[in-house]
C-alpha cells in the first residue's frame, strides 16, 4: 500500500462533508416546486368580498395580466407585505386581484379599510378549496397570471421589494411587451 | 376560588388532547373506503410539514387535504385519480415514493453505482491479494514451507 492511498478515507470524508453542506444550503427545503406553473389557473366560481351576490370566475384575467393575491387576515406575512402590494399597484399600476383564504368576510372588510385596498377585487375562498386546486399550503401566496388565463410564475411567501424586481418585473415586462405588439 | 378556577383549568389543560395527530369524525358507506381512506391519508406527505404524512399532521392544510381525500374516496374516486389529483396541485412532493422520471433517475442511478464502485473495489482487492502469494520463486515457496513447519503443532 503506498502512502498517499493512506488519505483515501480523508479525502472521502471531506467530500462527504462538502457534499452534504451544500445539498442543506442548496434551497429552502420548505419550497415546494410548483406544479402549476404553465398551467391555466383552475375554474372558479366564488362570491366578491365587497359585493356577496356577485360570482366571479376565471374569465376575470381575460386581455389583463393580473397579479393574484392569497391573504387573509390571520397571516401575519400577509400585512407585512401589504404595503409592497399598495407600491406596485399605485407605481406600477399593476393589476392585483385577492383571494381571501380562509377568512372571516367581516373581518377582511376591516382589515382593508384599515390598511387599504390596492387590490381590484377579492374573491372569497372560505373553505380553502380554491386554495387546494391553487396548490396553497400557506398565505401568502402570490400568482402571476397572463392575459390567456394561465400561471406564469407562483411565490410563496410574502412578496417584498426584492422578490418583486428579481422574480416579477421581468416577465411582466414580457408579458406587457406580448400584450402591446398583439394590440398594434 | 382562585385556586379552585386554575385547578380547573389544568384539569382542561391536562385531559385535552393535541400533539397526536388528528381524529376526524368522517362517515364512511363501507369498511372499503374507509380503509382506503386510511391509506391514503398515510401516504400522502403533508405539503406544510417536511416529513410528517397527513394522517399525522396537525396543520390546517393538512386537514383540508384529509377533507379532500375523503370527499374523493365518497364520491367514489379510484387510489390512483386521487393520487393525480393531489400530484397536479402539489407535485410530487406529496409522494414519500417518487416516480422515475428523467429528472429523478438520480436516485436511483447513484446508489446502484456506488454498489457497483464497491464490488469493483473488493474483486480488486481480492485479485490483488491473490497475485502477492502466487507471485513468491520457487527459492521463497521452500523458504515458507520451511518457516510454516518449524511452527509448533497446534
Amino acid at each position: 500500500m503506498s502512502r498517499a492511498s493512506l488519505f483515501v478515507p480523508l479525502v472521502a470524508f471531506v467530500v462527504l462533508v462538502g457534499l452534504l453542506y451544500a445539498g442543506f444550503s442548496l434551497e429552502d427545503p420548505h419550497r415546494l416546486p410548483s406544479a402549476l406553473v404553465g398551467r391555466a389557473f383552475p375554474a372558479f366560481a366564488l362570491a366578491d368580498l365587497n359585493a356577496p351576490d356577485t360570482v366571479v370566475t376565471q374569465s376575470i384575467f381575460e386581455g389583463q395580466v393580473t397579479l393574484v393575491n392569497v391573504w387573509a387576515t390571520w397571516c401575519p406575512t400577509c400585512k407585512a407585505e401589504h404595503a409592497e402590494l399598495a407600491r406596485i399597484h399605485d407605481e406600477e399600476g399593476m393589476r392585483i386581484i385577492g383571494i381571501n383564504y380562509k377568512d372571516d368576510p367581516a373581518a377582511a372588510r376591516r382589515w382593508l379599510a384599515r390598511y387599504g385596498d390596492p387590490y381590484e377585487r377579492h374573491v372569497i375562498d372560505a373553505d380553502g378549496l380554491l386554495g387546494v386546486d391553487l396548490g396553497v399550503y400557506g398565505a401568502p401566496e402570490s400568482f402571476l397570471v397572463d392575459q390567456h388565463g394561465v400561471i406564469v410564475h407562483k411565490r410563496v411567501g410574502d412578496v417584498n421589494r426584492r422578490v418583486w424586481e428579481a422574480e416579477f418585473v421581468p416577465l411582466v415586462a414580457q408579458l406587457r411587451d406580448a400584450l402591446a405588439s398583439k394590440a398594434r | 376560588m382562585i385556586e379552585r378556577s386554575v385547578a380547573a383549568f389544568l384539569f382542561v389543560l391536562c385531559t385535552s388532547v393535541w400533539g397526536q395527530g388528528a381524529i376526524d369524525a368522517y362517515e364512511f358507506e363501507s369498511e372499503d373506503q374507509s380503509k382506503r381512506y386510511s391509506a391514503l391519508i398515510d401516504e400522502f406527505r403533508c405539503p406544510k410539514c417536511l416529513n410528517t404524512n397527513l394522517s399525522g399532521s396537525d396543520a390546517p392544510i393538512a386537514a383540508d387535504l384529509r377533507r379532500v381525500v375523503y370527499t374523493l374516496v365518497i364520491e367514489g374516486k379510484r387510489d390512483d385519480e386521487i393520487r393525480t389529483f393531489l400530484q397536479d396541485r402539489y407535485g410530487d412532493f406529496v409522494l414519500y415514493d417518487p416516480p422515475m422520471r428523467v429528472d429523478t433517475i438520480a436516485l436511483w442511478a447513484i446508489p446502484a453505482s456506488l454498489a457497483l464502485l464497491a464490488i469493483i473495489v473488493i474483486v480488486m482487492l481480492a485479485r490483488r491479494r491473490r497475485v502477492a502469494v502466487a507471485s513468491l520463486d520457487a527459492d521463497a515457496q521452500a523458504r515458507l514451507a520451511v518457516l510454516l513447519s518449524e511452527r509448533d503443532p497446534p
